[in-house]
């Protein structure tokens, strides 16, 4: 980059990466030390059988003050929700409420221990039944786990049901169906499960194309993965039509909730004739994505299929206690232990804070921030798929690129500058230069406007010094990566040697 | 770019130069351009076969996976071992010292289906 | 913003939705609820459990109570953490990858091992994926577990298993450690990897090094289940050959929290990382040539290699990683050593207490580290009852491999000797 082009429209000075933990602090700083030992001590070689260690592991050596400030930096280089404005198409970046962090931490719920027994436990298993009933209620699929972790978990969870399902019917199957639009988790997933994916065309629409999907359709199917509204934030109205004729041969169909913020109390997946769909709480039920999880991924079943779920689920009693059961034809355990419960109870208290209505409210609000957004975006960037959206959509930078130069790619570092995180870009695979935007209803017209203003001054940008956004970003902590470097000689931990 | 016309190409973007009944092959400089950034070439051993048209390893750049399909058939008698610590030379010099393996080939004539030089920049240029 | 999306009302936008498929009833939720409303119902829920951390608690099996230092919860309210996404955007995501980048080395130091990943959900499914990475570097396809191990990560494991991706042969046979010549009666040419937990499920040390000698007989990888406090005082893993190391990690300044979330360690020699699930931090540079951190080697996950991909798992447990960072971080590893110390001395003294008192008798007489079994002369249900009455969690019950009723006792830091004398004078004299 020459010196003279201008770096940013609001520069804050870069915050350069520091130390690692390791190289700062000295040798004779502590923080926390071990208690007094009131018991007699032991002969940790005598009683541990002679498989002791004889060189402690090397970690930090900080005061309580140096971890702190060392923490406090790493967190000035991040970026949340509560920094700005996070559009990441397909992950719901909602606003987390704070009364969620707090509810959360009450001891009555941190300080459980899994083996508790159940009469020292009413409280959460009540919770939990509560926000499964809840979810089952929002799915339109009245059988519910809370077990899975993730998504990804969940997706797995629900093919080895429809696994159990059909082989207890004595009609294994070999292969799965997804669109060419599904995440990459579907056909992971599918592998993970011991099926072989079969990858379908989408229509001119961006829709599932019926005739390919027939195409597909046979008695080897055991499943179809959609994801409605599908990864181009479109809804596909043949959805009865889909399903039927994943049903007709025998197949079942499969709901990848991750869009499912822009549905809820419109339209339920098992009014759909989905048999089975998760549910990310991280992104619908406004857990915080905690730079990469824990999330959690409930399974909603039919009615059929709920006697196969994972265990244990926790169900109530005719004497209004709540205890822990097994479905009688159960796959089995997916995890240890009741599910990631600290993540359960803040979307619980999320969904008891808004309601039925706020439920059906945020679905609204979302779609039509994304329509506004999408609105005031359109003819900046192309849309491809140019039809009414869900709570997302997705735009193309083909355009800007060949008459620039200026990829997606550098048009999302340059958003950084504007201070905005950028969209989900070169997502889904069938959009050229795409950009996905999902705003969500938490955030502001305000928000909305300003990045609709920062991306056309972008465009323009781009048009009148195409260097300056490629060369971008210029006022984060730390400028473009070498990702090659990273990937061909891996440095995955520190070394005094390295330092 | 031409591609050099001291070889011929196969639409799944390797090069093949035959000598004898031997067969160095590497992908073309249209396939390194593609990709990107090589991080990562996944080889065969020596002594393993390959089949025309089937794949023998795979190729990445930081955010994609290419598979390697081979043009002929026969057994692997050297494998560029040079690639495991510097896959780059595949950027650098896709023709030359970025070569992946040479293949002793049942049959010398299965290079003569393969695309010429021009052929090959046609086929590119065609998309 | 009607106005400008083109449409009279909202509902317009949702054209798309069949009739058919419109939901027209009222959701069988409850009302919005004021913030002072919800905050007591969360109380009263919260009000309706009795928490272990307001008993003494002698409870483990795979989730321990241990002391959580102070600024590890106050690191994790930094909203720039927890409101984050995945950092796939490096540039403004420096803060989450070089905590991740410090934790996969902290793990590298406890385990012995080369490499370590952003992590994973938990123990259990840390253990799946540590059978499945074998399946996939030996191209073979089964696995043979000691049935010591969790009998919730067996179970994990099993259900896995009916997807037909891996054979488990579980060794069941045991008497509280389990036998190597046992587990090479169950190896094959199919065998991908010997998965053992040491300390095991009964708090009980295997012997390490004749099963790494079996794995190695048998070409298999040795995958070694650890619990991270313990390896505080214990020899790292990677010393008796262990090619992969996995555990849960809720012990590193995780809170019990009803089982979840935890954290699923998992580290592996260098020459596998390519075979490796979950993410992956490494240094780099940036353009200017500063040191940067950015999440790498993804071409083996799934939303690049989709159907071919390592796992998948598409986010790891990252507060609870940088949980343990800021946990690692505060304790040192002197305090760790401390801690660990402490854990099995009292456990020690513990057990030589109950059984002192003539109404537990033990069933084996292996090493053990923090967590024992004995078995209880009488009742062992009514025991447990009757303590927690008396304000005790007497440790979790257990059903031995013959049958008998086992408690399982786990003994943290935090015990004092004056609960522990105090419990066992009450448990002696029912």
């Amino acid at each position: 980059m020459s010196g003279t082009v201008p770096n940013s429209p609001a520069g804050a000075p870069p915050r350069g990466p520091r130390e690692t933990i390791f190289e700062i602090g000295s040798p004779e700083s502590t923080c926390v030390t071990a208690p007094d030992l009131d018991v007699p001590d032991v002969d940790l070689a005598q009683v541990m059988g002679g498989a002791v260690r004889t060189a402690p592991p090397r970690l930090p050596h900080v005061t309580e003050l140096e971890i702190m400030r060392h923490y406090a930096h790493l967190a000035e280089m991040n970026f949340g929700v509560d920094s700005g404005f996070y559009p990441l198409g397909s992950c719901t970046m909602k606003y987390n409420p704070r009364v969620n962090e707090d509810t959360c931490r009450l001891e009555g719920f941190t300080g459980l221990h899994p083996y508790q027994p159940a009469q020292t436990v009413q409280g959460a298993l009540e919770l939990m039944y509560g926000l499964a009933q809840a979810l089952g209620e929002i799915s339109g699929l009245p059988g519910v786990t809370l077990q899975p972790a993730a998504g990804a978990h969940g997706e797995l969870t629900a093919l080895m049901i429809f696994r159990a399902a059909h082989e207890s019917a004595g009609d294994p199957r070999r292969k799965v169906v997804i669109p060419d639009t599904a995440h990459g988790t579907n056909p992971a997933t599918v592998t993970m499960c011991g099926y072989e994916t079969v990858t379908i065309p989408s229509d001119g629409n961006g829709l599932v194309d019926m005739d390919a999907l027939r195409s597909v359709l046979d008695t080897d199917v055991a499943a179809f993965m959609l994801t409605n509204p599908n990864t181009l934030g479109l809804f596909d109205p043949n959805i009865l039509r889909i399903t039927d004729a994943v049903h007709e041969v025998g197949a079942l169909a499969y709901c990848d909730g991750a869009n499912l913020n822009a549905i809820m109390g419109i339209s339920r997946p098992g009014d759909m004739g989905f048999d089975a769909m998760h549910i990310n709480l991280h992104k619908t039920f406004s857990t915080p994505h905690g730079g990469g999880g824990p999330g959690a991924g409930p399974v909603c079943v039919t009615e059929a299929l709920s006697r196969y779920l994972p265990g244990p689920v926790a169900v109530s009693f005719d004497d209004g206690t709540f205890g822990l059961d097994w479905p009688d034809a159960s796959i089995g355990r997916v995890r240890s232990f009741h599910g990631n419960f600290g993540v359960l109870v803040r979307a619980y208290t999320y969904l008891r804070a808004i309601g039925a209505s706020g439920v059906r409210e945020a679905a609204e609000q979302a779609v039509l921030s994304a329509n506004y957004l999408k609105a005031r975006l359109n003819g900046v960037f192309d849309v491809p798929y140019d039809r009414g959206c869900m709570h997302e959509f997705v735009l193309s930078g083909a355009r800007l690129k060949r008459e620039t130069g200026v990829r997606t790619l550098d048009v999302a570092k340059r958003l950084l500058d504007h201070g905005f995180h950028p969209p989900t870009v070169y997502f889904p695979l069938l959009v050229e230069e795409a950009l996905m935007i999902e705003p969500t209803e938490t955030e502001p017209l305000s928000a909305l406007d300003s990045f609709a203003d920062a991306l056309i001054a972008i465009v323009d940008e781009a048009r009148s010094n195409p260097d300056l956004v490629r060369g971008a970003p210029y006022t984060t902590p730390v400028r473009r990566l070498d990702e090659a470097r990273a990937a061909r000689t891996p440095d995955l931990r520190w070394r005094p040697s390295s330092a | 770019m031409a591609h050099p016309n001291d070889r011929v190409y196969s639409e799944e973007h390797e090069w093949v130069v035959a000598e004898g009944d031997t067969a160095i092959i590497g992908i073309s400089h249209f396939a390194q351009d593609q990709l990107g950034e090589v991080v990562y070439v996944d080889l065969p051993s020596v002594g393993d076969e390959v089949i025309a048209g089937e794949t023998f390893g795979e190729i990445e750049s930081v955010k994609s996976v290419s598979e390697l399909y081979s043009p002929v058939s026969g057994e692997i008698v050297e494998v560029n071992e040079a690639l495991g610590d510097s896959p780059e030379t595949v950027n650098a010099d896709p023709h030359g010292e970025g070569w992946m393996i040479k293949v002793k080939m049942e049959d010398a004539s299965q290079v003569d289906g393969l695309m010429s030089a021009e052929e090959y920049d046609e086929f590119v240029a065609q998309g | 913003m009607l106005a400008r999306v083109g449409v009279e009302a909202v509902d317009e936008l949702f054209a798309d939705v069949p009739e058919q498929v419109r939901f027209m009833g009222a959701l069988g939720l409850p009302g919005p609820m004021s913030e002072v409303d919800l905050v007591r119902h969360l109380r009263d829920l919260s009000a309706a459990n009795v928490p272990a951390t307001q008993l003494v608690s002698f409870a483990g099996a795979g989730i321990y109570d241990h002391h959580v230092p102070s600024v590890v919860d106050h690191i994790l309210r930094r909203p720039e953490f927890f409101t984050a996404y995945t950092p796939y955007q490096p540039e403004v995501s420096q803060g989450t990858l070089q905590a991740i980048y410090e934790y996969q080395t902290m793990i590298c130091e406890l385990t012995g091992m080369d490499a370590s990943n952003a992590s994973m959900y938990d123990g259990a499914t840390a253990f799946v994926e540590a059978a499945l990475m074998a399946c996939r570097v030996l191209r073979r396809s089964s696995v043979v577990v000691a049935g010591t191990a969790h009998p919730e990560w067996l179970e994990t494991l099993e259900t896995y298993a009916a997807s037909g991706l891996v054979e488990v042969r579980v060794e069941e046979s045991h008497d509280g450690v389990c036998d190597p010549e046992r587990m090479r009666a169950l190896c094959d040419e199919t065998t991908a990897a010997l998965l053992v937990s040491s300390p095991n499920f009964f708090g009980n040390l295997e012997d390490l090094a004749g099963l790494g000698a079996v794995a190695r007989e048998a070409g298999a990888l040795f995958v070694v289940a650890a619990n991270p406090i313990m390896l505080g005082v214990m020899a790292p893993p990677a010393d008796f050959g262990a090619d992969i190391v996995v555990g849960e990690g809720q012990p590193l300044g995780g809170s019990m929290s009803f089982g979840g979330p935890g954290l699923g360690f998992f580290a592996c020699r260098e020459a596998h990382i390519r075979q490796m699930p979950g993410r992956l931090v490494g240094r780099t540079v940036d353009a200017d040539g500063n040191d940067a951190f950015v999440l790498t080697l993804s071409t083996r996950e799934q939303h690049i290699r989709r159907e071919k991909a390592t796992s998948n798992i598409c986010s790891n447990h990252a507060l609870n990683a940088l949980a343990a960072g800021a946990y690692l971080a505060a304790v040192g590893a002197e305090g760790m050593i401390g801690i660990a110390r402490a854990c099995v001395a009292k456990a020690h003294y513990l057990r030589d207490a109950l059984l002192a008192t003539g109404r537990f008798k033990a069933p084996w007489n292996h090493p053990f580290a923090h967590e024992f079994a004995l078995v209880y002369e009488g009742d062992a249900s009514q025991m447990h009852d009757e303590m927690l009455s008396r304000g005790y969690l007497a440790g979790v019950l257990l059903e031995a491999p013959d049958g008998r009723d086992l408690v399982l006792f786990a003994v943290t830091e935090k015990r004092t000797r004056s609960e522990i004398d105090a419990f066992v004078e009450e448990v002696a004299s029912l």
